[in-house]
């Protein structure tokens, strides 16, 4: 009976598991590599390991969820519309695959093995649990670090800051004009993020009439979003730049 | 079931997910297939416990600490291909090539 549910279980393990590399659709797929685990979390019980088994069906099928999702954010054909090649290499990839199954097969079928069967009637959950708040505490908390440690990492590689790039790149809309800015609202009258430029000049005792901007070319110049066609020249102000008694007459401005 | 037939479905679904790794251009399809390496690995590691390791519970350890890998494994994996689709807009192998020799 064990034998026959063995067979039926290996079967449909190592058929869902060919599945998922040869179905169109990677949510497909996803549920195919969970009926696999499913099945051989069923062989772990089927060995005795019934903790292990029934840990391994619960992980993989929260896991398996999560994978769904990601499965959906980086979907190569979205509801079969656009029939493609998912693989590549695929005779190497076959003949890696065959010849690592046959090296672990090799090794199955030819060495000699201890014979050392687990008592059918010993408590192994019971001596799982000593074991792990005992002698192998250690190997335990360590993995709750080590988990701990892989949130924070997750954490830090996927956020939007990233180690490049603004803060605000990919977390906000694009603009709906082309080459508009992306960045809230509010972000914009700060002159750093607007990419504003410097105007932070004393120009208090300049010769107007003959006006030298420094090298400053006001005919391409960008201000940065800023409106100045019914602007009040008389009390302008240029983001720090005092340009009250200005002879506005002599200047030439086509922004 | 014996400690044989254990060990050649778990060389099939080794098998399985070194095809898998290797075939798939995605990033998240290669990660299933590591995931289906570290399928039969759990298996394997289970049968050797049940029939070379007389039931040792230090075995089942092995087979929890193979989980966690494969947890860590897929987390870390999501965060790298989130990161690199942000930093390159690829989502698939040959995108980020520009190291290959």
């Amino acid at each position: 009976m064990i034998d026959v549910a063995f067979v039926v279980f290996s079967v449909a393990a190592v058929a869902s598991g060919y599945g998922v590399f040869r179905v169109d659709s990677m949510i497909r797929a996803t549920y195919l590599l969970l009926a696999s685990f499913l099945n051989v979390g069923a062989i772990l019980v089927l060995l005795l390991a019934e903790y292990l088994g029934v840990a391994l069906l619960f992980m993989m099928t929260v896991e398996m969820i999560v994978m769904g999702l990601f499965m959906v954010m980086f979907m190569m054909n979205p509801a079969g519309l656009n029939p493609m090649n998912m693989v590549h290499q695929p005779r190497f990839a076959a003949a890696a695959g065959v010849v690592a199954a046959a090296g672990v097969a090799v090794v199955a079928v030819f060495a000699d093995f201890p014979v050392a069967p687990v008592d059918a009637e010993s408590a192994t959950t019971r001596e799982l649990g000593i074991e792990l708040l005992g002698g192998s505490m250690l190997v335990f908390e360590s993995i709750g670090v080590t988990l701990l440690a892989t949130m924070v990492c997750s954490v830090i590689l996927s956020s939007a800051t990233g180690r490049f790039g603004d803060g605000y790149e990919g977390s906000v809309a694009p603009a709906l004009e082309p080459g508009g800015d992306h960045r809230p609202a509010d972000d914009l009258y700060d002159p750093d993020a607007a990419g504003g430029m410097d105007m932070d000049m004393d120009m208090g005792d300049m010769d107007h009439g003959e006006m030298d901007m420094g090298g400053m070319d006001m005919g391409g110049m960008d201000m940065g979003g800023m409106d100045m066609g019914g602007m009040d020249h008389g009390e302008m102000d240029m983001g720090g730049m005092d340009m009250g008694d200005m002879d506005h007459g002599g200047m030439e401005r086509d922004s | 079931m014996n400690l044989m037939t254990v060990l050649l479905v778990a060389a099939a679904l080794i098998g399985v997910g070194v095809w898998g790794a290797l075939a798939q251009q995605t990033f998240v399809m290669l990660m299933m297939g590591i995931e289906m390496m570290l399928n039969g690995v759990i298996l394997a590691v289970a049968g050797f416990w049940a029939f070379a390791g007389a039931g040792l519970p230090k075995g089942q350890v092995l087979v929890i600490l193979s989980m966690a890998v494969m947890a860590i494994e897929l987390a870390i994996g999501f965060a790298l291909v989130t990161a690199v689709y942000r930093a390159r807009q690829a989502d698939m192998t040959e995108g980020i090539g520009s190291l290959k020799g």
